[in-house]
């Protein structure tokens, strides 16, 4: 990806203070899909900071990350409830499926499989969410139709 | 079926007979479906709007008396309300229950200009979502309560700190400010009374550790979220060494009601010293899950059993863990403890911020204990040794006692290192971390012994202490016996086969490959 100096134009809409790192850092990955590390140079010269302060916070969150992520994001909640009502099976189906392990992608660039702490829907538990769309109380059955809707939508 | 379809859903009319009861609300008759005592038994301050009014529209929040709280506050001085407060006993939601009159008393007494005030909306627990519903269903509540206490304390600027995967609670605190800036509830000279404030939203980036208060002001200063050494506390150093008061979401939303509704009627409510009510999240193998909203000093099991209605899968309930990361299990014989802040404490859990997520039979409490252990590894910030490293060691010992490979001496272990872990970490992620160890083995200590010893997993969870055997109903269809990745399953076609124990790697995908119900666990 070439990045070009106008596409970091809204730098400007935040001051350099400081504070400004975490929400730069999340138009930056809004704006992209991920932190380009020739990005966070220009963050750290627009804040006047040291680009390892930068990358410090950058990588202390997890909410941020440094390589291009997959066409479709899957992630399987590992919430409390979620693990008491299978998640660890679910996530097993899916690595079954994709042939990847979590925080993984696939070679073809088109799914990310990722586990997090906890998507804030622990009625519908067991859940896993394809690009923001939740998918509640699922069964192993549920995660392959899941899959198969995925190859559907995008070889068909 | 066939009545509710066409009535129902296609006629979008509500089809009475089939009503369980019949409510109000603010004296509109509404319908709401109640199953047994799911709505009768809940008492509601928090989510009294939720659900009943549109978020997004102001004049509805406004219909249900909203904003008169703030009226009235800009009216009395700040002591008085502090009194208020005070008589009220309303204590900190966030899991602590420090009292919030006094919090706020400190901040406004602190040397230091300007001052700010912090919404913690970072609602990181696992198996938790209160705070997701009152920001979604009734945003305005918590800007209420947040202008009123910036009136108290002197402030002019507060932050809302919500968490990223909540995007629509952004989305609709941020119409709701809008909208309050329009009608004057925000902004300069607010309702004539000359009090400036503002509100500005800041989304967290995903670190559990960001919701203990000096980690969140790390990170609103754009830092790595760490904790720092108290004291000094916000209420004199908080934001850039500014004095900042940090609430929790459900304690700002408390505030407009007490003002409103006055704190005599809020002590009728609640426990000796836990007053008011308190929203949990009811999660795990409940039967019927979501955020129910009860008087403080309910029992657990009236919420688990009465409102819950127990388990979905009918087995006996084993277990209920509170408070995340941070809490315990309580076990079933237990149930009679009032939920509030001193009862909870003494079963070795903590009331948090109102997870509940409640466990049957199937649920193995070395496996919930490592569970917990695993994400607070993950989580930890780094900073300290015994939070680093202790829980990394912790969690190994768990990991090795779910293999069948622990020592009846590794208990005395946990028991030896998890208070070390305590006293030798800076903040509550560390201070807390064993609870989940503490608990389990106080409670279950057989279950431990029963893996160490018997090498069994009475939950049939920990899948290496697992034993599959192939019974009478196979068919011989090789359907298992395609699947198994160490071709440990033997047999003739049409025939029962036999799995060989030496091969097995216990990995139950056989077990998940069988239609035919042959393959037996123990």
């Amino acid at each position: 990806m070439v990045i070009e100096k106008k596409d970091l134009d809204f730098f400007k809409e935040y001051t350099t203070e400081s504070s400004s790192i975490i929400p730069l850092l999340q138009q930056i990955q809004d704006k992209f899909g991920y932190l380009p590390s020739e990005t966070l140079g220009e963050l750290a010269d627009y804040l006047d900071v040291p680009l390892s302060r930068i990358y410090g916070v950058a990588t202390f969150y997890s909410q941020f990350n440094f390589t291009p992520l997959g066409k479709y994001v899957v992630k399987v909640c590992h919430g409390t409830a979620c693990h008491v009502n299978g998640a660890v099976d679910i996530a097993d189906e899916l690595i079954d499926i994709f042939g990847i392990k979590e925080e993984e992608t696939t070679s073809d660039g088109l799914i990310t499989l990722q586990s997090v702490a906890c998507l804030g829907c622990c009625s519908l538990a067991p859940v896993v969410s394809v690009n923001d769309k939740v998918y509640g109380n699922l069964t192993r059955a549920d995660v392959r139709r899941i899959a198969k809707k995925i190859v559907k939508d995008e070889f068909e | 079926m066939k009545q509710i379809i066409d009535k129902h859903v296609v006629k979008g009319e509500i089809v009475e007979e089939f009503l369980v009861k019949k409510d109000e609300f603010k004296s509109k008759p509404v319908t709401v479906w109640d199953v047994d005592n799911f709505f009768s038994k809940q008492v509601k301050i928090i989510l009294e709007n939720s659900g009943y009014i549109d978020p997004e529209k102001i004049e509805e929040y406004l219909e249900v008396d909203g904003y008169k709280a703030l009226e009235k506050a800009l009216n009395m001085t700040a002591e008085e309300i502090i009194d208020v407060l005070s008589k009220s006993g309303l204590r900190g939601r966030g899991g602590a229950g420090f009292p919030t009159a006094l919090k706020w008393k400190f901040t406004r007494q602190a040397q230091g200009a300007p001052k700010y005030i912090v919404c913690n909306a970072d609602e990181g627990d696992p198996g938790a979502f209160m705070n997701r519903n009152v920001l979604e269903g009734d945003p305005h509540k918590v800007l209420e309560g947040m202008i009123i206490g910036a009136y108290v304390i002197g402030a002019h600027h507060g932050f809302i700190y919500c968490r990223a995967e909540y995007p629509l609670a952004i989305k609709r605190l941020d119409i709701a400010i809008k909208q309050a800036r329009e009608k004057g509830f925000l902004g300069k000279d607010i309702l004539g009374s000359g009090f400036d404030f503002d509100i500005s939203i800041m989304e967290g980036a995903g670190a559990f550790v960001c919701g203990e208060e000096t980690a969140l002001l790390g990170s609103l200063e754009g830092k790595r979220g760490m904790p720092n050494l108290r004291p000094p506390y916000p209420s004199t150093k908080g934001y850039k060494g500014k004095p900042t008061n940090i609430n929790n979401v459900e304690t700002w939303a408390n505030v407009p009601w007490i003002l409103l509704n006055g704190w005599q009627k809020y002590i009728t409510m609640g426990s000796e010293k836990s007053k008011g009510t308190k929203v949990f999240a009811l999660a795990g193998k409940i039967k019927r899950g979501g955020n129910v909203e009860v008087p403080m000093g309910m029992t657990i099991k009236e919420i688990l059993i009465d409102i819950g209605g127990g388990t979905k899968s009918g087995k006996p309930l084993k277990a209920v863990q509170m408070g995340g990361p941070s809490g315990g299990c309580i076990p079933l014989a237990l149930f009679d403890t009032p939920v509030d802040y001193e009862s909870i404490n003494a079963t070795g859990a903590i009331m948090g911020s109102g997870g509940m997520v409640v466990m049957d039979e199937d649920s193995c409490m070395i496996d919930i204990a490592k569970f917990f252990l695993d994400f607070t590894v993950l989580e930890s910030c780094g900073k300290c040794v015994y939070c680093r490293l202790g829980t990394k060691r912790l969690w190994e010992i768990l990991d090795r006692i779910s293999k069948g490979e622990g020592k009846i001496e590794d208990i005395d272990k946990l028991l030896d290192l998890s208070p070390k872990v305590k006293t030798g970490s800076l903040c509550g992620l560390g201070q807390t971390a064993p609870n989940p160890v503490l608990t389990t083995i106080r409670y279950f200590r057989a279950e431990y012994e029963a893996h160490i010893n018997n090498k069994k997993c009475s939950a049939k969870v920990c899948k290496p202490l697992l034993t599959y055997t192939i019974n009478d109903a196979c068919t011989g269809c090789r359907a298992c016996a395609r699947k198994c990745p160490t071709d440990a399953i033997t047999g003739d076609k049409k025939g029962i086969h036999v799995i060989d124990q030496d091969k097995c790697i216990q990995c139950g995908a056989c077990y998940l490959a069988c239609r035919f119900e042959a393959i037996d666990v123990e």
